[in-house]
């Protein structure tokens, strides 16, 4: 049982070492402090308020999150008037009226986030050329998830390093890969004022706004974690019940 | 319970119609068992197991997927958001192939290591390697449903690796993707056949398991049951055993389905699926990186130069494809390929050390897998990239089949057989493997 014990720990190492080897070698954004990594992470709603004020005032411009429905913002703890009025700013297509022309209508809790763009053209054309990516998974779609979105945020220099050109309309930025990004530095201290009076600094404003964005790609966080530890919780009591079982009945082996 | 007293009226009727009960009572009561497996042979079971659990699974999350290139992405974004716990089943399902496959491993080299392939289970381990290769067209398969970035780039470059068929390969892949690209044709195939073979797999689940219970289980010491002493039945002893085993393999299970549930997965997967924008590194699923490496090692016309093909330019795609398929297939002639008589890795001081150098091999094959070719293996030694590492551990992996295992078995002079199970040891051999097996069990 040792010996079955310690080989299948150092071969489960050889794998999952393998596989974290293979995976690890993109640049590395540092990681930050977040409130809802680690087993028993959760979301700070104050902070996904903060980070929503930063989407809709500042990457709304350009982003979209078209996953993501007003009503989810109940989780944030926003009554149904506040989801009401933030959806009721945007107009959406309708059903046709009775001449059969087309309408539109205020947007409505049950309207996913209404894209700043009608299509992907009109996108490229507001925005010299490039594509603001949707930001709806933006935290699970990069390596390095979380830390890299903030990463980018914060990692604007006005001042290149010696020798290297940035070309006209695009930015130097210290994490993005090849380091020249199309979107100008988003954020500015003060920038935005927070509606409970938090400090708006860069980095503030950053780790808000990758939290909120954290928080729309991955909505069922706090559920899986508190899930994951009962369900961990119980499988331990049931496997220590069944290897005392299977103690017993294999005690006349012997 | 056929021969159990309870409800045998009801029982008995139907027994003497259709021996059911009497079937399960011989195939999971009785079945006589050898009485000192190790925790190794727990991991037929669970690969027996996480089938079923993809299965249902599987069935769920088809009730809410749509295979449509316009839909599929975001269907499974709904799965994750909107279906009652779908994010849930959608994660078991998606580490449910990292754990099948990291099961199926671990049973694969378990039976390399105890020579369970050896005669008389050559039969039994066909089944498994066509068990394993249905696994493989699965899980691609069903990568490519959530038409992701890797999904799709995933689903061309393997696809793509029929064109290298001298002739006709053009117009296989092209009867594969039901197009001139990858596209909703491809997509809808996929998840006909991703829904399908999961059922051919029962299906030689079973044949594997007739296999099984005719020539009965392999144990440690790699030597036949002598009588009743040596055998106890399967149920209670190994169906609490593996009880046992399951309940600890759920808790690494959920351990990534609640805490690293994209630990296994690629990033890129997240982004849709865009036939204009090619990520910068396809990397396959991490359980085919060992292959995807031998794929990409074979250098350019070596086949042509070294086999010699006569007139079919094989090209270097042609030549790793061929590899690649070597690789996999060499399975089948390896009862063949090992020549000793002696079963168990145990008894084999020689080939034990191959063993792991093998394993070893295969890991660092799956590293080179997920790095780029041109990748500097290392940063203090210089010209030695990831092509010519996988270049050897290919080579070394061909060499361990067709020359290691042959000589090995010839040259090694293996320990002396314990003479049963139950009394290993009579003539007091002094070598630690014989004394090891002296306990007539391993003692959980």
């Amino acid at each position: 049982m040792r010996k079955f014990a310690v080989s299948l720990v150092a071969l489960s190492g050889l794998i999952v070492g393998t596989i974290a080897y293979a995976a690890g070698d993109a640049a590395h954004a540092p990681s930050q402090n977040w409130s809802f990594s680690g087993i028993f992470g959760t979301y700070d709603k104050a902070q996904l308020k903060r980070g929503l004020q930063v989407y809709r005032e500042v990457c709304s411009a350009c982003h979209s999150l078209r996953l993501v429905a007003y009503r989810n913002l109940a989780a944030l703890g926003l009554d149904e008037k506040a989801i009401e009025a933030i959806a009721a700013e945007k107009e959406v297509p309708g059903e046709p009226n009775e001449e059969g022309e087309a309408t539109t209508r205020k947007a409505l809790p049950s309207d996913k986030f209404v894209p700043p763009f009608a299509n992907e053209q009109a996108a490229r054309s507001a925005n010299n050329g490039a594509l603001p990516p949707d930001l709806s998974l933006m935290t699970k779609a990069r390596v390095g998830g979380p830390d890299y979105v903030y990463g980018i945020l914060t990692g604007y220099k006005e001042e290149p390093p010696k020798g290297v050109k940035v070309p006209d309309g695009m930015y130097y930025n210290a994490i993005f890969p090849g380091h020249n990004i199309a979107m100008g530095p988003p954020l500015s201290d003060e920038g935005i004022e927070y509606a409970d009076k938090t400090k708006a600094t860069v980095a503030q404003q950053a780790k808000d706004v990758v939290s909120f964005l954290q928080w729309a790609a991955d909505p069922y966080l706090e559920d899986r974690k508190r899930m994951g530890i009962k369900v961990v919780l119980f499988l331990l009591f049931l496997s220590g019940l069944l290897f005392a079982y299977k103690r017993k009945v294999w005690s006349d082996v012997h | 319970m056929a021969n159990g007293g309870s409800g045998s009226k009801v029982v008995k009727w139907v027994d003497s119609r259709l021996p059911i009960f009497s079937f399960v009572d011989h195939a999971l009561r009785e079945y006589p068992t050898p009485k000192n497996l190790s925790y190794w042979w727990n991991f037929g079971s669970l690969a027996g197991v996480v089938l079923v659990v993809m299965i249902v699974t599987g069935i769920v999350l088809a009730m809410h997927y749509t295979p449509h290139t316009t839909m599929a992405f975001d269907s499974v974004e709904r799965i994750m958001r909107d279906v009652n716990y779908g994010w849930l089943i959608r994660y078991i399902h998606m580490n449910g192939a990292s754990m099948f496959f990291l099961v199926v491993y671990i049973h694969i080299f378990r039976g390399m290591y105890y020579g369970s392939y050896k005669n008389p289970r050559e039969l039994l381990w066909w089944l498994g390697v066509i068990i394993y290769l249905l696994m493989m067209a699965t899980a691609f398969m069903g990568y490519v449903l959530p038409w992701g970035q890797m999904s799709f780039w995933g689903a061309t470059v393997i696809t793509k690796l029929f064109s290298a068929i001298p002739w006709v390969g053009e117009a296989i892949t092209q009867w594969l993707w039901g197009g001139f690209s990858v596209s909703n044709p491809t997509l809808n195939r996929f998840f006909s056949l991703h829904y399908l073979l999961p059922f051919a797999i029962v299906g030689v689940v079973v044949f594997h398991l007739w296999a099984l219970h005719t020539t009965k289980s392999n144990n440690p010491l790699g030597i036949d049951p002598r009588g009743p002493q040596d055998t106890i039945p399967f149920h209670p002893y190994y169906t609490v055993k593996d009880y046992y085993g399951i309940g600890v393999f759920f808790i690494v299970w959920a351990a990534f389905v609640f805490f690293a549930p994209d630990f296994f997965g690629e990033p890129d997967n997240y982004i849709p699926a865009n036939p204009i924008s090619t990520p910068a590194h396809i990397v396959p699923e991490w359980y085919y990186l060992p292959f995807y490496a031998i794929l990409r090692a074979v250098p350019d016309n070596f086949v042509g130069s070294w086999i010699g093909f006569g007139y079919i330019i094989v090209n270097a795609k042609l030549a790793g494809v061929i590899a690649l398929a070597l690789s996999i297939m060499i399975l089948f002639v390896l009862p063949w390929l090992d020549t000793s008589k002696v079963r168990s890795g145990r008894f084999r001081p020689v080939f034990k050390w191959f063993f792991w150098i093998f394993l070893l091999d295969v890991a660092i094959l799956g590293v080179c897998g997920a790095h780029a070719p041109d990748e500097q293996v290392f940063s203090w030694f210089e010209n030695f990239d990831y092509l010519t590492l996988a270049r050897i551990t290919t080579a070394y992996y061909f060499i361990h089949f067709v020359i290691i295992l042959p000589l090995v078995g010839k040259i090694e002079k293996p320990l002396p057989l314990p003479t049963s199970i139950s009394e290993p040891v009579l003539k007091g051999g002094g070598s630690a493997g014989a004394a090891a097996t002296a306990k007539p069990m391993e003692k959980a």
